[in-house]
């Protein structure tokens, strides 16, 4: 190991930007579905849950899915630098 | 609606009390140093600091004002919650990291490691200290609410308990004891509300909640000349009637009560159906359900009109799943009132009409944000309007950036984020069960939307209950320590010591941070009596206007954009306060519930977010384009 320890902080940031876009298109998709389309928003999609439901709970889900990705991410790069 | 205290609620309420202050206490001899006292040491673990960020960020706002949303609206008090969640994103992938690398106590510190500048010292203090006051009167307003019908006492001893107890827990050991105070609750309000939920699953939805449930009557009026003449009961005699554009009301009596009733016509019958009513007569006196208030007329409600399960039509489901019992609702259709305001003589009338609403409308946005029916383009601003300021709001808060100083690294920042985000999410989902169950299990007190989980608890026994009610005022607790850790830290760190270049020593920075929070805990017991009754979601919506608006353009320009000036930071908070403040004070539903008056607001927008933020952004980079060469660069 190292005697500085590295913390990838350029890498990381990187991610968070790319990964932060990503929600944000999705996101964007939910209100923009609810201003242009609400009736879409009454679509069955699975299970008698509409689209309003599994998109909202999908949301939510996502974050915690990509929060774990991300930090994934970031501890096998800082592993990585700090070998 | 009147409360009557129980013995064992009050007893697992001083419990709870009495432990927190005892835990306050032994940390008290622990923080001595600025460090400790405003970071805890900065020795947290990861996954305490998660559960502590649940328990710092699910507010009263989340708990009380969602749950009370759902139960009254439906899916749009969702929104809140997916709103709430998603601005973790911002602070997981932007914020986190970064924030704890460059500061020490305060976001403050934070914002100005590039510049050394005593404008951006002074701006972001003044907004800490305005953003954690938005934000502490939703937290005080919601304390009141919940000790009504926990220890049977009124709103202003619910709003003075909290804020004692809170200036204890903060003057005695600062953060150490506020972040193992919002563990404690975040656990448990997470534990409880599964419980809840898998209560609810196991109850199922009925037509008749409970077997004492209200029946509803309704009565065929034969019509003359355009006037009720007269309906098919003679016990009733008919003795008003009043025509507003909301529609048509019915006064009866009957054994001296007065009743209200709403007239409705479909194919040539015209029928009269039962309202509940709050009466403040031309003497002063109010009256509930026509009789003073100790005669307890005023009834909870809420109940299914019908209830279809797999395309067949029944009086009750018996225990669902969640999935089925989502399903269940949108295909069924549920009684839900709606608040009307009648003026009869010199008597005021709010009066809660029936309204039969489709399950269909119920699971998708609509019922109070206009998004579909009866939509405008400003009424689809304003939905907008909210999702962003949610979004971008959370990583904003004051309170919520202080807690990345208490952990020992920008990994565990990290770390701790993610817990956060799991716990947190896992809770907002479980807000749609719990806000439905409690629109459909007959528990809601029509004049105060805040009490739907506790009350719904209530109607599963009162030990959960009194459980659901302790953590719901720990929930307060905890926030509303943060809050004010959060804002004696900009008063203490950031303005004497830093903006004002008062040397203290570390002793000083400490009780400088107590006098401070005991200041700031006595305007905030001052504005929750004030603000009493509003929604404390709604207002808390505000509040994160207010940060996303003030904060947050200087907290990522400062990451990401090298041509960033201090003065342009300055500028930027500067704008985002005043312009999201302004039109907070300027909206439709300030006019409306804190100004009490029917006349049209100057800006017809109710949340400031789509225009307060992009303006500060705008400021931002406008100002640092002008001040390139003004010394006001970030030093490397």
């Amino acid at each position: 190991m190292s005697l500085i320890i590295k913390n990838a902080s350029e890498y990381k940031a990187k991610l968070g930007v790319y990964m932060f876009i990503i929600y944000v298109i999705i996101y964007t998709g939910f209100i923009v579905i609810n201003v242009a389309s609400p009736k879409s928003m009454a679509i069955i999609l699975f299970a008698g849950l509409n689209m309003a439901i599994v998109y909202g709970v999908g949301l939510i889900v996502l974050a915690v899915i990509m929060g774990l990705i991300y930090n994934y991410l970031c501890t096998k790069k800082e592993d990585e630098l700090n070998k | 609606m009147i409360y009557a205290a129980s013995p064992l609620a009050i007893g697992i309420f001083v419990a709870f009390v009495l432990g927190v202050l005892g835990l306050s206490s032994f940390f008290a001899r622990k923080t001595q140093t600025a460090q400790g006292y405003y970071a805890a040491g900065g020795s947290i673990h990861w996954g305490v600091n998660g559960i502590a960020f649940a328990g710092d960020y699910l507010s009263a706002a989340s708990f009380l004002g969602i749950c009370g949303m759902i139960a009254f609206d439906g899916y749009d008090g969702f929104l809140y919650s997916i709103g709430y969640l998603a601005g973790w994103v911002v602070a997981l992938f932007l914020v986190a990291e970064p924030l704890k690398r460059y500061g020490k106590y305060t976001f403050t510190d934070a914002l100005n490691f590039k510049f050394n500048s005593k404008g951006i010292e002074l701006a972001a203090a003044i907004s800490t200290l305005i953003v954690s006051t938005c934000y502490l009167i939703p937290q005080m307003v919601g304390a009141g609410d919940l000790v009504t019908p926990l220890l049977g006492l009124d709103h202003h001893w619910g709003v003075l308990i909290v804020g004692v107890i809170v200036i204890y827990i903060v003057a005695t050991a600062g953060m150490t004891s506020t972040t193992y105070v919002q563990f404690i609750k975040g656990g448990l309000l997470v534990v409880f509300s599964t419980i809840l939920s898998i209560a609810i699953f196991m109850n199922g939805i009925s037509k008749k909640p409970y077997d004492n449930y209200h029946e509803f009557k309704s009565f065929t009026a034969t019509v003359t000349d355009g006037k009720v003449t007269a309906i098919n009961d003679a016990s009733y005699t008919i003795i008003g009637e009043v025509k507003n554009p909301s529609g048509t009301f019915i006064k009866l009596k009957k054994d001296n009560i007065v009743s209200w009733w709403s007239l409705a016509e479909k194919d040539g019958t015209v029928t009269l159906s039962e309202t509940l009513n709050v009466t403040n007569t031309a003497d002063g006196q109010v009256l509930y359900n026509g009789a003073p208030k100790a005669d307890q007329r005023f009834f909870q409600v809420g109940h299914a009109n019908k209830i279809m399960m797999d395309g067949k039509e029944v009086d009750k489901t018996g225990p669902v799943g969640p999935v089925k019992f989502l399903a269940t609702i949108k295909q069924s259709e549920v009684v839900r009132f709606t608040k009307l305001l009648v003026v009869d003589g010199g008597d005021k009338v709010t009066l809660w009409k029936q309204n039969i609403t489709s399950g269909k409308d119920i699971m998708k946005p609509g019922l109070k944000f206009k998004v579909d029916k009866g939509s405008t383009f400003l009424s689809k601003l304003n939905f907008v309007s909210l999702m962003l300021a949610l979004f971008l709001g959370t990583s904003a808060l004051p309170h919520v950036l202080i807690r990345y100083y208490t952990v020992p690294s920008p990994k565990d920042a990290r770390k701790s984020t993610i817990v956060a985000i799991g716990s947190i999410g896992f809770f907002y989902i479980l807000t749609v069960f719990m806000g439905l169950g409690a629109m459909l299990t007959g528990v809601l007190d029509l004049q105060s939307s805040n009490m739907s989980a506790p009350l719904l608890a209530k109607y599963f026994g009162i030990v959960l209950f009194s459980c659901i009610s302790a953590i719901a005022f720990s929930t307060v607790l905890g926030t509303v320590s943060g809050l004010i850790v959060a804002a004696s830290g900009a008063v203490a760190h950031d303005l004497i010591t830093n903006f004002m270049g008062i040397q203290l020593t570390d002793k000083g920075q400490v009780k400088a941070g107590k006098i401070a929070a005991v200041c700031v805990g006595i305007i905030a017991m001052i504005l929750g009596i004030i603000f009493k009754g509003i929604n404390v979601s709604f207002l808390v919506g505000l509040a994160f206007a207010v940060a996303a608006a003030a904060n947050l353009p200087a907290i990522l320009m400062m990451l990401f954009w090298k041509k960033t000036t201090s003065q342009g930071i300055v500028a930027s908070i500067f704008v985002g306060i005043v312009t999201s403040i302004v039109i907070i004070l300027l909206s439709p539903a300030t006019y409306l519930d804190l100004y009490k008056t029917t006349a049209t607001a100057p800006i017809p927008l109710d949340n400031p977010g789509i225009i307060a933020i992009p303006l500060s952004f705008l400021t931002l980079v406008i100002v640092s384009l002008l001040t390139q060469k003004g010394g006001g660069v970030a030093k490397n």
